[in-house]
C-alpha cells in the first residue's frame, strides 16, 4: 500500500507536484497517467525517498521509504531503463544489487530466466537495446520479491511481444496480491493492463477511479448517421431537424454525421419525421484514450506547433493564369468538420456555418473550453484514437 | 530474445488478491555493511576502469622506479649517502594521478549512468553506501599501492647500493605510501560523491594535487612569503616527499604526520560527502 498525503514539490519557482493525495491499493494494477512532464517520475521518486518532498509525504506500508526496514525486500522499482553501468555484465549488475540487499545470489539467475535475459547475463549492458534494457530494469525489481513493485513507463522500447509480456507480468504480480504501481502515458497500454487508475496533469490530481468509472464519467458516446450519397439536401434538412431538435451535429470526413446529445431512438424519429433514408445509425463509445486526452488537454505541457517551413520552402510553380498549380478546389462547407487531430469543445448548437464561410481550418483554432473536462460535455473526436471498427 | 510464460490468473485474482498481502517465501533478512562491502566489490571489479586506472599506475610505478634507479646506477650510482628508496618517488606522484581518478569514478560513474538511482533505492542508507565504497576502494588501492611500492623499492635496494635504510623507512617508504596514496583516493571519492560529476571532480583533484607547486614560485612579494613556504610544504608532492624521507624543504611535515593529514582531510570530505547525500535529492 503506498499512500500519498498533500505530496508536493518545488523546484525553484516550478511546482512539478502540487498537493498529490493518492494511495495505491494491493492486489491491483494501478496506472499512473499524466502528459510528459506532469510529475509522474517526480512522484515516483518521491515514494522512493529519492527526492524530498517540499511538502507532505508518502509512505509504503505505514513507514517512509528511507526508514522502511528491508526497502528492497519490500519494494522493488523499475525507474529508468539507464540506471546501469554500461561497461558490467547484465549479470554482475544483478549480483550487485542482490548483494546489497542481502538476496541470495542464486536470484539473480531466476530473476535473469524470468525476463529471458539468460543468454545475453555475461554481455556488457552498453551494447543493451533500449528493450533489453527494460526487461534488465524489471529483473533489479523483482530481485528482492517485493511486496510492491513500481515500474515507471515499463513498455517503452519493448517490442509486441514484449508488451504483452510485460502487461501479463504485472496482472500476475498484483494478482499475487502485491502492490502494483505502472506509470505510463499511453493510455491505450493503460486500458488493457491496469484495474485502476491515478490521472494527473500539471502535477495535480485529475482523477483517481477505476478504469470503467473513468471512461463513463471522462467520455461522451456519439451516434453516427449515415444518410444516402445522393441527397446533399437530405443531409442539411437532416441536420437542421437534429439541430434544433436539440442535438449536436459534426461532420465525419467518409460524409457521416457524429451527432451527440440525442438519443438513438429520438434520431431515427426525427429522421422519419422529415422524411430521410438513414443508412446508417450505430452508437459508439469513445475509447479510454479519448476520455484521457479530454482530461488533459488543457494541461499539456509540451504542445506541437505546425510545422509550416514558413517562407522556407520555393514558391508553388504557377500555371499560365498566375494561380498556383494544383490548387484546391473550394468545398461547400458543410456541418462543422470533425477535427483530424488535436481536441476541442465542440461549438454551442446555434446558427450553421453558411456554405461557402468555411469550416475553422485548424483545429488549434478553438480553444479549448474549460467545459470540455466536464463529464457531461458533447463529444469532441478523435479519429485516430476511436476504439469502434471502421 | 525468448520470453518466458508468465501465468495468466487473472480470473482468480479478485478474492484472494484483495484480502491476501503477498508473502516472499524467500527468507527475509536485514542487509548489513558487510552486504554493501560484497556489492561495492563486484561493482568495483565488474567494470574495465578499475583494471585501467591500477594497471596503469603499476606500470609507471615500475617503469619510472626502475628507469631512475638503472639510470643513477649507469652514471656511477653515487646518492651522496640517501636512502636508494626516495627513488620510488616520481613514480608514485605519477601514479596518484590514477588513483584519484579511480577514487572519483567509484562515485562519479554511478551519477554518470543513473546507477546512483538504482543503488539508492536498492540500500536508502547514504551512509552505507559510501562507508562500503570506501571500504572496498581503500583497501584495493593500498594493496595494490603497498605492494608495487615494496617492489620498486626492493629492486631499487637492489640495484644501487646507497645508505642501507631503517626498518622505519622501509615501512614508511611502503606501508606509508600505501597508506597515504589510498586515503588521497578516498578524499577524491569524497569530492566525486559531493561534486556528482566525474570529470569536473578528478580536475579538482588534479589541481589540488598539482597547483600548490605551480603557484608557490610566482609568490615574489615578501608578505607571501608565509603563504608560499605553507604550499610547498604541504603540497601532495612534498608530502609524499617526506614519506621517503626526501623533502624539498627542511622544515614541515615528516615522518608520519603527511598520512595523519590525509587520513584527517579523507574522513572530512566523506563526513561532508554523508552529510549532503543525505540532504539532496538524487
Amino acid at each position: 500500500m503506498i499512500e500519498a498525503v498533500g505530496l508536493t514539490k518545488r523546484y525553484g519557482a516550478k511546482t512539478a507536484v502540487d498537493d498529490l493525495s493518492f494511495q495505491v491499493r494491493p492486489g491491483a494494477v494501478t496506472g499512473f497517467l499524466g502528459p510528459n512532464g506532469s510529475g509522474k517520475s517526480t512522484t515516483m521518486r518521491m515514494v522512493l525517498g529519492l527526492d524530498r518532498p517540499t511538502a507532505g509525504h508518502v509512505t509504503i506500508g505505514g513507514h517512509p521509504y528511507r526508514s522502511l526496514p528491508n526497502a528492497p525486500r519490500q519494494v522493488g522499482a523499475l525507474l529508468d531503463a539507464k540506471g546501469v553501468h554500461g561497461g558490467r555484465t547484465a549479470r554482475n549488475h544483478l549480483l550487485s544489487l542482490a548483494q546489497l540487499a542481502g538476496i541470495p545470489a542464486a536470484r539473480v539467475d531466476e530473476v535473469l530466466g524470468v525476463v529471458g535475459l539468460q543468454d545475453v547475463a555475461k554481455r556488457r549492458t552498453s551494447g543493451f537495446s533500449l528493450g533489453m534494457g527494460q526487461r534488465l530494469g524489471i529483473a533489479a525489481a523483482l530481485l528482492g520479491d517485493p511486496q510492491v513493485l513500481l515500474f515507471d513507463e515499463p513498455v517503452n522500447g519493448l517490442d509486441p511481444e514484449g508488451i504483452h509480456w510485460a502487461r501479463n507480468l504485472m496482472k500476475s504480480l498484483a494478482a499475487e496480491g502485491r502492490t502494483v504501481f505502472v506509470s505510463s502515458h499511453l493510455m491505450s497500454e493503460m486500458a488493457l493492463t491496469a484495474d485502476h487508475l491515478i490521472v494527473i496533469g500539471r502535477g495535480r490530481l485529475l482523477s483517481d477511479m477505476s478504469v470503467t468509472d473513468f471512461i463513463s464519467a471522462n467520455s461522451a458516446d456519439f451516434a453516427r448517421v449515415r444518410v444516402p450519397d445522393d441527397g446533399p439536401e437530405d443531409r442539411q434538412k437532416l441536420t437542421s431537424t437534429l439541430i434544433e431538435a436539440g442535438g449536436r451535429v459534426m461532420s465525419e470526413p467518409g460524409g457521416a454525421l457524429r451527432v451527440t446529445g440525442l438519443p438513438l431512438p429520438r434520431i431515427s424519429e426525427l429522421a422519419h419525421k422529415c422524411d430521410v433514408r438513414l443508412w446508417e445509425l450505430s452508437p459508439h463509445q469513445a475509447s479510454l484514450e479519448e476520455a484521457y486526452m479530454r482530461l488533459t488537454q488543457g494541461l499539456v505541457d509540451y504542445r506541437s506547433t505546425d510545422d509550416a517551413k514558413a517562407g522556407l520552402a520555393e514558391p508553388p510553380p504557377l500555371d499560365a493564369y498566375g494561380h498556383p498549380v494544383g490548387g484546391h478546389a473550394e468545398l461547400p462547407a458543410e456541418p462543422l468538420e470533425v477535427p483530424q487531430e488535436g481536441w476541442y469543445a465542440p461549438p454551442p448548437p446555434g446558427p450553421r456555418p453558411t456554405p461557402g464561410s468555411g469550416a475553422p481550418a485548424h483545429p488549434a483554432a478553438a480553444e479549448p473550453s474549460a467545459a470540455a473536462v466536464e463529464p457531461s460535455s458533447a463529444a469532441t473526436a478523435g479519429e485516430q484514437t476511436s476504439k469502434d471498427p471502421r | 530474445m525468448t520470453s518466458p510464460a508468465t501465468p495468466q490468473d487473472r480470473e482468480q485474482a479478485p478474492g484472494a488478491g484483495l484480502l491476501s498481502f503477498y508473502e516472499s517465501p524467500i527468507p527475509i533478512r536485514p542487509a548489513t555493511l558487510g552486504d554493501a562491502v560484497a556489492s561495492e566489490w563486484t561493482k568495483l571489479r565488474s567494470v574495465r576502469a578499475t583494471v585501467w586506472t591500477l594497471g596503469v599506475m603499476v606500470v609507471l610505478m615500475l617503469t619510472i622506479g626502475l628507469g631512475t634507479a638503472l639510470l643513477v646506477a649507469a652514471n656511477d650510482g653515487n646518492l651522496a649517502g640517501e636512502p636508494s628508496l626516495a627513488l620510488g618517488f616520481f613514480g608514485v606522484v605519477l601514479g596518484s594521478i590514477c588513483v584519484i581518478t579511480l577514487g572519483v569514478l567509484t562515485i562519479g560513474s554511478e551519477y554518470g549512468t543513473g546507477m546512483i538511482r538504482t543503488t539508492l533505492t536498492a540500500c536508502p542508507s547514504r551512509a552505507r553506501v559510501l562507508a562500503a565504497k570506501a571500504i572496498v576502494f581503500f583497501s584495493l588501492t593500498f594493496v595494490v599501492t603497498t605492494v608495487t611500492a615494496a617492489v620498486v623499492a626492493g629492486s631499487q635496494t637492489l640495484i644501487l647500493d646507497g645508505a642501507p635504510a631503517s626498518a622505519g623507512e622501509w615501512l614508511l617508504s611502503t606501508v606509508g605510501i600505501g597508506l597515504y596514496i589510498a586515503a588521497l583516493g578516498l578524499l577524491s571519492l569524497g569530492i566525486g560523491a559531493i561534486v556528482r560529476h566525474s570529470a569536473g571532480a578528478i580536475t579538482i583533484m588534479i589541481g589540488v594535487v598539482l597547483l600548490p607547486l605551480v603557484l608557490a614560485p610566482f609568490m615574489f612579494a615578501q608578505d607571501l612569503r608565509g603563504l608560499q613556504r605553507f604550499l610547498i610544504e604541504y603540497s601532495i608532492p612534498n608530502q609524499l616527499g617526506a614519506l621517503y624521507g626526501a623533502t624539498i624543504t627542511e622544515s614541515g611535515p615528516s615522518g608520519w604526520e603527511p598520512l595523519m593529514l590525509m587520513l584527517g582531510l579523507a574522513a572530512l570530505a566523506l563526513g561532508g560527502a554523508v552529510a549532503v547525500l543525505n540532504r539532496r535529492d538524487v
